[in-house]
């Protein structure tokens, strides 16, 4: 009962019932608790990316429960389903997915905009976010200016934003050289360590066989693999 | 309550920073969406402006005015004509009036020179409309000279310059008293120009001037509420020929918007595919869109009313004027009296705001519907 | 024919007001059919984008509604001078037999939008959706109005003849007509003014307590229905002699002239939108589900109609005080001093 996100026989099928029908995902079950680091592994096309958006309740599944708390999610109406998704889950993406033209920090705060709280209140977190990540002096910067792994870490910051319990990220690593992948790997370690569930996918060896991962799932044509 | 607008205040400030990294992709269309309020506006404060102004010179008109016909022409009438149409029940008051264009060379403009038969101006006085002491240079206390038609030189004293609410009526007024006009255009004494009829009874007015018609053959009789509604109809018809054909204008505009809206750049897409990813729910990404819509609309609105409102009453109106020309016709030359009427501003914004955002709203929800997963796969 | 620019402002307004109600039947229909918010399939999903589309759309297209009344009455108002015989807009709404009918089915969907604007509202306040299918009746239930109204436009403003000789309010309140305007005009003053101010009194004080309470919008609504044609009465019988300090004019348009200081705006202002608070809050009582209402529900609910009698109560306090200041400072006495 202490499992945070459960998730009970998903399937993900893409474009069903048409002629370039394709499962993504058979019959996934899984959950995760609170206070983990955990490693999605599988080959290109494994269904890695499939399993975390309908973990992260970015996509519906074709068939199969997603339970949040206990709570049934997976057939919330939208507006409820971006509820639950700004509340639990952060996201970082692995081409960082940062809006260029906007400061860091106006990209750290923009999934705050729509919880309705004070201007300065989410002002001052997003700057409190990128000083602990030593972003501080590069806040009002322009994104596109900065390097990859400054990059990064604005996007991390921005997964924080709303202090979600859980850390989502897609082949993190993938553009990192390996200094900064040892980086990421310490900082998801420190996320771990506040409590918060960190889940990540990968086929990086840096990171698949790094000793700090609590839990490793191996992935292979949408199916879990012992 | 303070959450939301603390959330809209979050979203209007996104938007801006939107409209402002797409500058070059949203000013085209506000140029084109400012010169469609210009075009709207103008029309509608030039005809509106000559509506008053028409209003405010028949306001000074008598209900009832008698003209004498002679060979079809107008001709002075005589005081035992206005003796004729004498008592007549309901009428308060009949009035000759004296009233003559002249011509002065020396600034080459018409004056109207009238007698006033009401607390005149004294002997050798005159009270000149403000558009007469601009043209002629002169203040009160000076001396205007004037050469009577019939050779001798006229100078009377300025005793006073006075202005009306419309320019119309006051700019080429010349009162005086009714001997000097007597003298001065050298008339009969028992002629006057027309006669003036005061009504009693607003709903009597068209039996008084059946009455007078019969009593007076050969004369013509026009009643101020016919001119008005003349002039009224004409002005109306006119200006919605041409907004009726502005709107055409409007129609296309917004097939325009709804494909620039329709068509939204790769980048404007991806955009909104990571706020959606991060948290936005589609009601979020359609307000923000809806922000985006009323601010170009503002903008557009507030800068094509106030070009109108220089172009027609500081240039008065040289780009729709000609179009309508049947009114340049009917005065040759005044100043329009600046006036902005909240109606018009509703139905100016009826007619652009309203069709524009309606254009917009379908692309941007489809914009909003963006799947939120969309970032996670196929970004490159 | 007219052809005034406020009058295809109004077309465009009630024209696209008509298109968007009919081409969300479709949609309307499916959701009274289909609608489940728990079964999360594909066709609800779609169900529930296209709401966020129909509600937005709406929304829009209704919010114009109330400003198309005020420009409806401005432009008949305004074109009384095309007219002989016309002097306000009874006159140019007398000019075809479509005028006041027009009027009529306007301030009818005026009413109707706003139901469905507060709908709208607390519906989407609430992340449930719970009042989409209401909302939906409502949206049907519009269609008809919104293309009555749209057609009986195009009527009254293509059957615009300048040169129909139309009578105005002068003959529509003699005596020797025998319409319901004529029984209104003379019913005593002695009568009507009592009758007229504790009806108006009582639906204050039912607003009040439905302020206070949150719940009994149905009851306000009840007294928003006796209240609105009492107080339209109260216009026509004594309020507009006041007004013109005549005791022969009792006229409901000629006070929206500027000649009164468009006082006759504020008047029907006050009393339409407590009307139309009232009947909002009783029709939010009606279709709220009462049987496991979500919590957003639960909160909302009893939120908006405190909002909605609080500006009744506003409404019909300040109709009450507009209304005694008019007949005390009036130049005209009526009741005598006895
Ligand atoms: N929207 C979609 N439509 C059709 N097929 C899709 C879609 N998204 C993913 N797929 C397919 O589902 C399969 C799993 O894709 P997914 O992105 O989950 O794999 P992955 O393990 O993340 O791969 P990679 O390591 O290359 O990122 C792939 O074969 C992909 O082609
Ligand atoms: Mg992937």
């Amino acid at each position: 009962m202490n499992s945070f996100i459960e998730l009970e026989a998903i399937r993900k099928v893409f474009h069903e019932g048409e002629h370039n029908e394709f499962t993504a995902l058979r019959d996934v079950s899984l959950s995760f608790s609170r206070g983990s680091l955990t490693v999605l592994s599988g080959p290109s096309g494994s269904g890695k990316t499939s399993l975390l958006t309908v973990l992260g309740c970015l996509s519906r599944p074709t068939e199969g429960r997603v339970k949040v708390e206990g709570e049934l999610v997976s057939n919330l109406p939208e507006p409820l389903l971006a509820v639950v998704r700004r509340r639990t889950f952060g996201f970082v993406f692995q081409q960082f997915q940062l809006i260029p033209g906007l400061s860091a920090l106006t990209n750290v705060v923009l999934p705050a905009y729509p919880t309705g709280k004070p201007h300065r209140v989410i002002v001052d977190r997003g700057l409190a976010l990128l000083s602990h990540l030593s972003l501080g002096r590069l806040a009002h910067e322009r994104v596109e200016r900065l390097s990859g792994g400054e990059q990064q870490r604005v996007a991390i910051a921005r997964a924080l934003i709303n202090d979600p319990p859980v850390i989502l990220a897609d082949e993190p690593t993938a553009n990192l050289d390996s200094a900064l992948s040892s980086a990421f790997l310490q900082t998801a370690r420190e996320l771990r360590d506040e409590g918060r569930t960190v889940i990540l996918s990968s086929h990086d060896p840096r990171i698949c066989d790094a000793p700090e991962i609590d839990r490793r799932i191996r992935l292979l044509d949408g199916r879990i693999t012992p | 309550m303070h959450a939301w607008i603390n959330r809209q205040s979050l979203l209007v400030d996104y938007t801006l920073s939107a409209l402002a990294r797409h500058a070059g992709r949203n000013l085209a269309i506000l140029a084109v969406y400012s010169c469609l309020v210009f075009v709207l506006a103008s029309t509608m404060l030039f005809s509106d402006a000559l509506r008053r102004e028409s209003r405010a010179l028949l306001s000074h008109s008598p209900d009832v005015l008698i003209q004498k016909l002679s060979a079809g022409r107008h001709a002075f009438l005589t005081a035992a004509d206005v003796e004729r149409i004498g008592p007549l029940r309901g009428v308060s008051r009949i009035e000759g009036r004296r009233w003559g264009y002249f011509y002065d060379p020396a600034v080459r403009a018409n004056y109207t020179l009238m007698a006033v038969a009401s607390d005149p101006p004294a002997r050798g006085s005159i009270r000149v409309g403000e558009g007469v002491a601009r043209l002629s240079g002169l203040a009160k206390g000076n001396a205007l000279a004037l050469r009577s038609p019939e050779g001798p030189l006229h100078v009377f004293t300025i005793e006073g310059v006075f202005r009306e609410e419309s320019s119309l009526v006051s700019t080429d007024l010349v009162l005086m008293h009714p001997e000097d006009w007597i003298e001065f255009f050298q008339v009969a004494s028992d002629l006057c120009t027309d006669a003036a009829v005061t009504v009693v009874n607003p709903a009597e007015v068209r039996n008084v001037a059946r009455k007078v018609a019969e009593r007076l053959p050969g004369s013509r009789v026009v009643l101020k509420e016919e001119i008005l509604r003349t002039y009224d109809s004409l002005f109306d018809w006119r200006e919605g020929l041409l907004l009726a054909l502005a709107s055409l204008l409007a129609a296309s505009f917004a097939v325009l918007a709804w494909n620039k809206a329709s068509g939204l750049a790769a980048d404007e897409r991806r955009e909104i595919g990571i706020l959606k990813a991060i948290g936005w729910d589609t009601r979020d990404v359609l307000t923000m869109k809806l922000w985006e819509g009323a601010l170009v609309s503002g903008c557009a609105f507030g800068t094509g009313l106030l070009a109108a409102w220089i172009h027609v009453f500081h240039f008065r109106a040289p780009l729709v004027a000609p179009v309508l020309a049947g009114w340049s016709v009917l005065y040759p030359r005044f100043d329009l009296t600046p006036s902005l009427d909240p109606w018009m501003l509703l139905t100016l914004s009826f007619l652009t705001i309203f069709p524009y955002t309606l254009a917009t709203l379908v692309p941007a929800w489809k914009a909003a519907i963006t799947d939120p997963d969309a970032v996670m796969r196929g970004s490159e | 024919m007219i052809l005034d620019k406020s009058v295809l402002a109004l077309l465009l307004a009630s024209g696209a007001g008509a298109a968007g109600t009919l081409a969300a039947a479709p949609h309307a229909l499916a959701v009274l059919r289909r609608w489940d918010l728990s079964s999360g399939s594909a066709s609800q999903l779609r169900l529930e984008r296209m709401s966020t589309l129909v509600s937005t759309g709406m929304a829009l297209l209704l919010l114009v509604q109330a400003p198309a009344l005020l420009l409806f009455v401005a432009a008949a108002d305004g074109m009384a001078s095309h007219f002989v015989g016309a002097m306000c807009a009874i006159g140019s709404l007398k000019v075809n037999p479509f005028g006041f009918p027009a009027l009529i089915t306007q301030i009818a969907a005026f009413f109707g939008t706003l139901i469905w604007l507060v709908l709208n509202a607390v519906d989407g306040g609430c992340r449930d959706y719970p009042l989409t299918r209401a909302k939906h009746g409502v949206l049907v239930a519009l269609i008809p109005l919104m293309a009555a109204s749209f057609g009986l436009e195009i009527a009254y403003f293509s059957g615009l003849d300048a040169s129909v000789i139309t009578s105005c309010c002068g003959s529509l309140f003699s005596s020797d007509s025998s319409k319901v305007a004529n029984d209104l005009a003379s019913l005593p003053v002695r009568m009507a003014i009592p009758i007229y101010f504790v009806v108006l009194a009582t639906a204050a004080a039912v607003a009040a307590v439905t302020a206070w309470r949150g719940r009994g919008g149905i009851w306000l609504g009840l007294a928003g229905v006796v209240a609105f044609p009492v107080g339209l009465a109260g216009i026509v019988s004594f309020l507009s002699l006041y007004v013109y300090e005549d005791p022969l004019h009792h006229c409901p348009f000629c006070f929206l002239k500027p000649e009164y200081g468009y006082r006759g705006y504020a008047f029907y202002g006050i009393l339409f939108v407590a009307t139309a608070a009232a009947v909002s809050a009783a029709a939010l009582g009606l279709l709220s589900p009462r049987e496991n209402a979500s919590r957003d529900l639960q909160e909302r609910v009893p939120r908006a109609t405190r909002t909605l009698g609080l500006v009744a109560l506003a409404g019909y306090l300040s109709t009450v005080a507009v209304s005694g200041w008019q007949v005390l400072a009036s130049g005209l006495k009526l009741l005598g001093d006895a």
